[in-house]
């Protein structure tokens, strides 16, 4: 069997649904949230190169670099609001971010 | 290679806007390494003064047709001087309040001028987007500064519980208006506004379900119903300098990037899209205009009016007419200086020393502080869109936009959004008035009152003049541009 562009969508649908489901659902920590953000990217990512391959056209791997660094740059800003969450609480448990009712 | 060299020479005078800010931004993280905090005033001076002159500049010189640069990847026209225009305004008055307000507490910090800065080059960036590339990066430039100015203040965990909301549900519809650019690449074999337009042929499948998660990504920048419960949260935890930061500029810019998606690529697929931006627009005035009446906190009463406000401006949007964006960029043009108003307002609400920010604190404010409560009561009416004042003209405009589009039904519930709406705005003011009075509120300072004052003075139709010249602008911006 060939691995054509349908193959690749799926996959990338799969991971971006795993991910979505791994922000809402887990109850848990929010490095695990954090996890899941990085499964959504990394699937467009996928989606991304596939269709550039597929569509013989660089700009789809330009973007997905793009995607990349800024995936990076979010990581990190979003641990350092982390560890200024974890100072102010003492804890990183999901249920517990409710200061705020909303 | 010369001829290279002048084209990219030409790009950059086009971008001046743009570099004045990331230059200033640059510049004043070596000044902050160097002279540390004690460089914070200079830098929340210069820095206001640096978005107004890129303000003036992108809105004196627009060209005549418009201009795509660095190799059609950002565009300048008409419509993108006019919005840059309002966001550099809205940034340097928040940034003014932003310095006033931590000269008080003692928490000037050099990084807040440099973070509004780097907020404002990505708003910039969005107005002008004209590839999905540019659109990527102007947002996420200006959520991720937002991420950090929502947590500003280290030691409280209420701003680090925004902080960290904000970038959960943030990241979450970087993710979704992602997901759709990759879509709408795949399904169009471009990333090029211009190219896609020519590519959408009435649409497909993929295609529409790119474009619906993109503009779902999109709606949740702009706080629109369902995707704004991170709105009140947000609005309430962050500073409140950074709150009326937040309730302004970004505002503008996500809602002129949606337009310029939906009218310059995704023409062709106007009744697809027509759908949705109705869909949004009429939860938006629902969900803002009830939830409001429950709120006890201003900063959360202000978290929904700006949801119900942001349908307001969606409903000429949803006509697809090129008059329906003008409405909408006047409407966002007279409501954002209200806004800031009211912010203002809400930053001189000390007591003590300490800053309030409860209704009830409010309480018979009139017998205390007569100008105070006379402004407030001006700018609330606005937004209620009580007949002299802007407020009811800015409505006036989206609702007719609406009904010539076709969409009367809209502009009814509309109405009837505005009338619920009106009854939490004089909630406020009826406390004010006629409540007795509780303790004294200090007495305000400069800036928040001047800020106050332009804000209600631009609320007032002594300038019915100035409106017809807005509209006009708006229209001919839209004209030149779509």
């Amino acid at each position: 069997m060939e691995i054509g562009l349908v193959h690749y969508l799926i996959v990338a649908a799969a991971l971006f649904t795993i991910g979505v489901f791994g922000i809402f659902v887990n109850r848990k920590n929010v490095i695990i949230i954090l996890m899941s953000i990085e499964l959504v990217l990394l699937s467009v990512n996928i989606n991304l190169v596939a269709f550039s391959a597929f569509l013989h056209d660089i700009s789809g791997q330009i973007f997905a670099l793009m995607v990349l660094t800024v995936a990076a740059a979010e990581a990190a800003v979003g641990l350092a609001i982390l560890v200024a969450y974890f100072r102010n609480r003492g804890g990183i448990a999901v249920e517990d971010i409710n200061l705020m009712k909303g | 290679m010369s001829a290279q060299v002048s084209l990219l020479i030409s790009d950059l005078s086009w971008a001046q806007p743009e570099l004045y800010v990331a230059i200033f931004a640059l510049a004043g993280v070596v000044l902050g390494a160097v002279f540390k905090d004690g460089i914070a005033p200079f830098l929340g001076i210069v820095g206001a003064c640096v978005f107004v002159a890129a303000g003036i500049w992108a809105f004196k010189f627009q060209p005549g047709d418009a201009v795509a640069l660095f190799n059609g990847s950002m565009v300048v026209d008409s419509f993108a001087g006019f919005v840059k225009g309002i966001i550099a305004f809205c940034a340097a008055a928040t940034l003014l309040l932003g310095f006033d307000h931590f000269s008080k507490t003692k928490e000037q910090r050099f990084e807040f001028p440099i973070m509004t800065a780097l907020a404002v080059l990505g708003l910039f960036v969005m107005a002008s987007a004209n590839d999905l590339i540019t659109l990527y990066v102007g947002v996420e430039l200006q959520s991720l500064a937002s991420y950090v100015l929502a947590a500003w203040r280290r030691d409280d965990a209420k701003s680090s519980e925004a902080g960290l909301k904000y970038f959960v549900l943030g990241a979450i519809s970087s993710g979704l208006l992602l997901f759709g650019a990759s879509y709408i690449y795949g399904f169009t074999g471009s990333l090029r506004f211009t190219e896609i337009a020519a590519a959408t042929d009435g649409g497909g499948f993929g295609l529409l379900f790119g474009l619906v998660l993109l503009i779902c990504g999109l709606a949740f920048k702009i706080g629109a119903a369902p995707f704004h419960m991170w709105t009140p949260d947000v609005y309430e935890g962050a500073p409140t300098p950074v709150t009326a930061l937040f309730s302004a500029a970004p505002k503008m810019a996500a809602l002129a990037l949606l337009a310029r998606v939906l009218y310059e690529p995704f023409a062709g697929m106007a009744d697809q899209w027509k759908q949705v931006i109705v869909a949004l627009s009429a939860l938006s005035m629902a969900v803002g205009s009830v939830a409001a009446l429950l709120q006890t906190n201003m900063k959360r009463l202000m978290a929904y009016s700006s949801i119900a406000n942001m349908g307001f401006a969606l409903m000429p949007l949803a006509s697809g007419t090129p008059d329906g964006a003008a409405a909408a960029l006047v409407y966002m043009a007279i409501y954002l200086p209200t806004t800031i108003g009211v912010f203002a307002l809400i930053l001189a609400m000390r007591r003590d020393g300490a800053f309030v920010e409860s209704i009830d604190d409010l309480a018979g404010l009139a017998s205390r502080r007569v100008l105070m409560a006379s402004l407030m009561t001006a700018l609330l009416f606005s937004l209620a869109g009580i007949p002299p004042l802007a407020g009811f003209w800015g409505k006036w405009v989206a609702f007719k936009a609406a009904a010539e589009g076709g969409l009367v039904w809209l502009a009814v519930l509309g109405g009837v959004a505005a009338v619920v709406a009106a009854a939490y705005y004089l909630r406020v003011i009826a406390s004010m008035w006629f409540k007795p009075a509780g303790a004294a509120l200090q007495a305000p300072s400069g800036t928040t009152l001047t800020t106050a004052l332009i804000g209600a003075a631009l609320s007032f139709p002594i300038l019915v003049l100035a409106l017809g010249w807005l509209e006009t602008w708006a229209r001919a911006a839209v004209a030149a541009s779509f």
